[in-house]
């Protein structure tokens, strides 16, 4: 450049490497003005708003998160609650099943008992009858017999039709004593 | 560029164009030479800082989680800044430093692509100082960030003598010392002037030389086509070195920032 103003035969008085004072003042006042007002209103603002967007993305994210661990944990409560309420139902269900067999049982017992007691009353109340029928025909015959051996020593076998007519009173009230 | 075929026309304007091109009257007061407190150039500036915090504020008025197409438009040039070149190049604490690279990242862009937008068709950043202004920043805020971060001694312990046997150390740290701290600010604010300054002389040379050409003969028409195409492919050159030099401004004041923040070389 030097030599470009040699060549020129110095009739320049500019020299372009040498800054011009008034040129330094309005560019520092004017970078200055710009600096502050993009570096104080502007630029702080976009970090602001970057900071806005990272954290509306991560909040979503994050409730995401939230509600996807929430949904987890009611999924293993309602798990754990139904595990519980069947193995609950299995163990009625057992229960009911051993009440069951239990009154079964007793209900089984209680009858077999009672058909016992009632079979037993049932032989116990024959054989006092048979024992009454017996006590009463003992009786009975006894009296028939001396009945009949005084009516056959009374009266005489004279007449085999009067004595067949005896025999046959007798016949039928030892059939009418039987009947009744 | 016709304003210039007029002038040139007119037969004010010289070829080859001169260093004194880059230096235009002042609009006020209108005209006056050497009156440097409002010209195209701090017109310029004013211009591309009233668009940005105009733009931000009006895009940024009324932030939605879920962003309109402005919102998102400025959100995405943060996040470039952001993502692609503070906290890639100086890690998570590199977020601290975002705000000031993006300001930083699109005032370069801004001034640069002045260099190609009609009427305007020259980048304030073609004069030093505004370069110059920007370097310093980030050459005071690299060292602040070192020197608080590691203690004064430390920093400059750090920065200075690397893990080199005892016998080299002589000849490193001089050359540390000089890379550091005297070419890193002169580097930074050379580069995007030079970019700006020499893009800007390019498409002078090649639309200047095509009416010198043609008022020289009429019968180099033809070249004096050729060149104009040139400049138009220097122009869409030229738009990729305002969008490279913004970046490389921007990666290498990270990097720098990043380096005083390292704990080990």
């Amino acid at each position: 450049m030097l030599f470009l103003l040699a060549a020129e035969g110095g009739e320049s008085d500019h020299n372009p490497i040498i800054p011009i004072w008034q040129e330094i003042v309005v560019g520092t006042v004017a970078f200055a003005v710009l600096c502050f007002v993009l570096m104080k209103f502007v630029f702080p603002r976009m970090e602001q708003t970057f900071q806005a967007r990272v954290d509306a993305i991560e909040g979503g994210i994050k409730r995401a998160e939230a509600a996807q661990a929430e949904a987890n944990q009611l999924l293993e409560q309602y798990r754990a609650q139904l595990a519980e309420a069947r193995t609950d139902a299995a163990k009625i269900r057992d229960d009911a099943r051993a009440d069951a067999e239990g009154i079964r049982q007793d209900i089984l017992a209680k009858a077999r008992e009672e058909s016992d007691r009632v079979i037993q009353a049932g032989k116990d109340a024959l054989a006092a009858e048979r024992a009454t029928i017996v006590r009463e025909l003992r009786a009975e015959v006894g009296t028939i017999a001396v009945d009949l051996a005084s009516k056959i020593v009374g009266e005489s076998l004279a007449d085999e039709a009067r004595r067949k007519g005896t025999v046959d009173r007798f016949l039928s009230g030892l059939e009418s004593t039987g009947a009744r | 560029m016709f304003g210039q075929a007029n002038v040139l026309a007119a037969g004010q304007a010289a070829f080859p164009p001169s260093v004194d091109d880059f230096y235009l009257p002042a609009i006020v007061p209108w005209g006056a030479e050497n009156a440097p407190w409002f010209t195209k150039f701090t017109l310029m500036i004013w211009l591309a800082v009233g668009v940005l915090i105009i733009f931000f504020l009006a895009t940024y008025r009324n932030p939605k989680l879920v962003p309109t197409k402005k919102q998102w438009f400025a959100e995405s040039i943060y996040g470039f800044v952001r993502n692609n070149i503070s906290v890639d190049m100086i890690g998570h604490q590199g977020v601290r430093f975002a705000p000031y690279f993006t300001t930083l990242f699109c005032f370069l862009l801004l001034t640069n692509a002045f260099a190609i937008i009609p009427f305007f068709q020259i980048s304030p950043n073609s004069h030093i100082a505004f370069p110059a202004i920007l370097a310093v920043i980030s050459y005071v805020l690299f060292n602040y960030i070192g020197i608080r971060h590691h203690g004064f001694g430390k920093y400059f312990k750090h920065a200075l003598i690397p893990p080199a046997p005892w016998y080299i150390l002589p000849l490193l740290i001089p050359i540390e010392a000089f890379s550091t701290f005297i070419i890193r600010p002169f580097s930074l604010a050379v580069r995007l002037f030079a970019n700006m300054f020499a893009g800007h002389m390019l498409l002078l040379v090649f639309t200047l030389g095509g009416f010198a050409m043609l008022n020289a003969n009429a019968w180099l028409a033809p070249v004096s086509v050729v060149s104009w195409v040139m400049t138009v492919a220097l122009t869409l050159l030229e738009a990729l070195v305002i969008v490279l030099q913004a970046y490389v401004f921007t990666v290498l004041s990270a990097s720098y920032i990043q380096g005083a923040l390292a704990e080990e070389h």
